[in-house]
């Protein structure tokens, strides 16, 4: 049974943690929300750091807790990396790798100590001490600890929210490579849209401590009903493989279900899986095709639904393309004056399309 | 250079003060960890309790203890009823009234350095499948490293330095309760101030020796 069912219901004097999930045991879950969502505390729930009375927790068909019993901390087979990273002062870095590994039974170990370092590529800070670190890399060395010590599933709570721009970009492809290579399911506690587009499989959005939607995580973004505002950032995430690539004007052709977009050539290889961002607010709307224009991507769609923004003056608009789903973000004023109801085919102007891994 | 009477007593000093100084860090090591860690709401007398000796007389204490201890107190009692030894006069006696004079300024560094290293390093551990008494050894210990260093020293140093308490419960015994403060009185009441003035210089350099290591202590290492 590869699922996670957790269940908990936990009060806070601010809030109430009331979740019921049953999350796939597999890939990377991101778990969505604003702050006092109540997502870290979800995390700590399933780590068991809080103790929540009669909750439930089973992970891939073991029973880590239920109303009879509670396993602690230390008897989950976890990784828990924290937004802080946590690393142990009075160790240097190859042994704050150490210190979950030996703690776990050989027969027990799934990964080898020198895989996680090349996984992470922290062999040159082995001898270090934890305070002559960079940011980025206390971070590096708080994943591959966790990773170390064999977990079942990896819990991660913001692991790049204390670091600046330069440092998250140094650190996600590392992330990229856990997914790839590991299979290890992971929660991602995030609120930044763009590690999620970026990372996750599946997605959980989590409000004043309620999951209030749960599902692929192209599916959930391009919802319209979802009470999550995201602002500019609202958008699809879709995979995509490329065709072409084009030498002169450096630009690779993507194709996707339902149609194909040129992008700026990030050096995937032909025939590579690619995952594409559009932004609702990059996507305009025409009856007509107009070809007398700089935008490189025009796609053939029909308007599905309509939703409103948190800008009187904005609106959102669900459309398919083949079968894949985007938004367009438009003026009302713009959606009146060109009529659209659901059903009608339109043109699609796509201004920007981001690879993002 | 010193009596024979002197080194006696110098050594059953420094045997009481390392002997205290162990039983100080095996008992006030989990009562530092639950006063910096619990939120019961015992921990304020409970902790009060424990830092008295640091303003009460030392005799008042002595005096408490001798008679809670001897053939009429409640502990006492006890003892005799149990077929024990009574302790005063004894350097068993001794030994517990020491710990019970030095417990603040052993438990009160400890207890800061506990506090200091917070929820994060413990949760840290738990996540890497180490258990309670686990993590309290190998992540707790060496983090609080200089706390039990100040907290050696100190008790060790106090216990040296103590009279009034030894005066009340130990009595002045040589060989078995004559500790150097009291070797010091002797000889001062005696009015042989060149052998008071022996032991006396040796204490003051000693407790200059100590100070300064505490301060090297404290400012060597950021740990």
């Amino acid at each position: 049974m590869v699922s996670i069912r957790a269940r908990f219901r936990l009060s806070y004097p601010a809030f109430t943690l009331d979740v019921d999930l049953d999350l796939p045991g597999r890939g990377i879950t991101a778990v969505f929300g604003h702050s006092g969502s109540g997502k870290t505390s979800l995390l700590r729930c399933i780590a068991g750091l809080e103790r929540a009375a009669g909750g439930f927790l089973a992970v891939n068909g073991e029973t880590w807790q239920d109303g009879a019993r509670r396993l602690p901390v230390h008897r989950r087979p976890l990784g828990y990396v924290f937004q802080e990273a946590r690393l142990f002062a009075h160790l240097n870095v190859a042994d704050n790798l150490d210190f979950g590994y030996r703690r776990v039974p050989p027969g027990e170990r799934r990964v080898a100590l020198e895989q996680v370092v090349e996984l992470l590529d922290v062999a040159a800070l082995l001898d270090r001490q934890t305070d002559r670190l960079s940011g980025g890399e206390r971070q590096r060395v708080a994943i591959a600890r966790a990773l170390a010590s064999s977990p079942r599933l990896l819990l991660m709570d913001e692991p790049l929210a204390a670091l600046d721009q330069a440092r998250k970009q140094e650190i996600l492809p590392y992330l990229e490579r856990l997914h790839d290579e590991l299979e290890i399911p992971v929660l991602y506690v995030s609120h930044s849209p763009d590690e999620v587009a970026r990372l996750a499989d599946q997605v959980v959005v989590l409000a004043g401590g309620r999951a209030v939607a749960q599902g692929p995580l192209s599916e959930t973004l391009a919802r319209l009903d979802l009470p999550l505002r995201l602002g500019e950032e609202v958008g699809v995430v879709f995979t995509g493989r490329v065709i072409e690539r084009n030498a002169e004007w450096h630009l690779a052709r993507i194709g996707f279900a339902g149609g194909e977009v040129w992008v700026r050539d990030g050096g995937a290889a032909i025939g590579r899986s690619v995952r594409l961002r559009i932004l609702a607010r990059d996507v305009s709307l025409a009856r007509h095709r107009h070809d007398d224009t700089s935008i490189m991507n025009l796609l053939p769609a029909t308007v599905i639904a309509q939703a409103a923004e948190d800008h009187p003056a904005l609106a959102l608009i669900q459309l398919r393309v083949g079968t894949t789903l985007l938004l367009a973000r438009l003026t009302r004023h713009s959606l009146s004056r060109l009529a659209l109801a659901p059903g009608e085919q339109v043109w699609a102007q796509i201004k920007a399309v981001a690879l993002v891994g | 250079m010193l009596s024979p009477a002197d080194l006696t007593a110098v050594w059953l000093t420094l045997k009481l003060a390392g002997t205290t100084t162990l039983v100080l860090l095996l008992v006030g090591t989990p009562i530092a960890w639950w006063l910096a860690r619990s939120r019961h709401w015992a921990t304020g007398p409970i902790g009060a309790l424990v830092t008295l000796p640091l303003v009460l007389p030392p005799t008042v204490l002595g005096f408490y203890l001798l008679v809670l201890l001897g053939p009429d107190g409640a502990l006492g009692g006890l003892m005799l009823a149990g077929g024990l030894d009574l302790l005063p006069f004894t350097f068993g006696g001794l030994v517990v009234a020491s710990v019970i004079y030095s417990l603040p300024f052993v438990v009160q560094p400890l207890q800061q350095s506990f506090a200091a290293i917070g929820e994060q390093p413990l949760e840290a551990a738990a996540t890497l499948r180490a258990g309670p008494c686990d993590t309290f050894l190998a992540v707790v210990v060496p983090l609080a490293r200089p706390g039990f260093m100040t907290a050696g020293i100190l008790g060790f140093a106090h216990t040296v330095g103590e009279f009034g308490v030894v005066l009340m419960i130990g009595g002045n015994i040589p060989g078995s309760t004559q500790v150097l403060s009291m070797a010091i009185y002797n000889h001062v009441e005696a009015l042989e101030y060149e052998a008071a003035h022996r032991l006396a210089a040796g204490m003051l350099a000693f407790s200059f020796v100590v100070l300064l290591l505490l301060h090297t202590l404290k400012r060597g290492r950021p740990w």
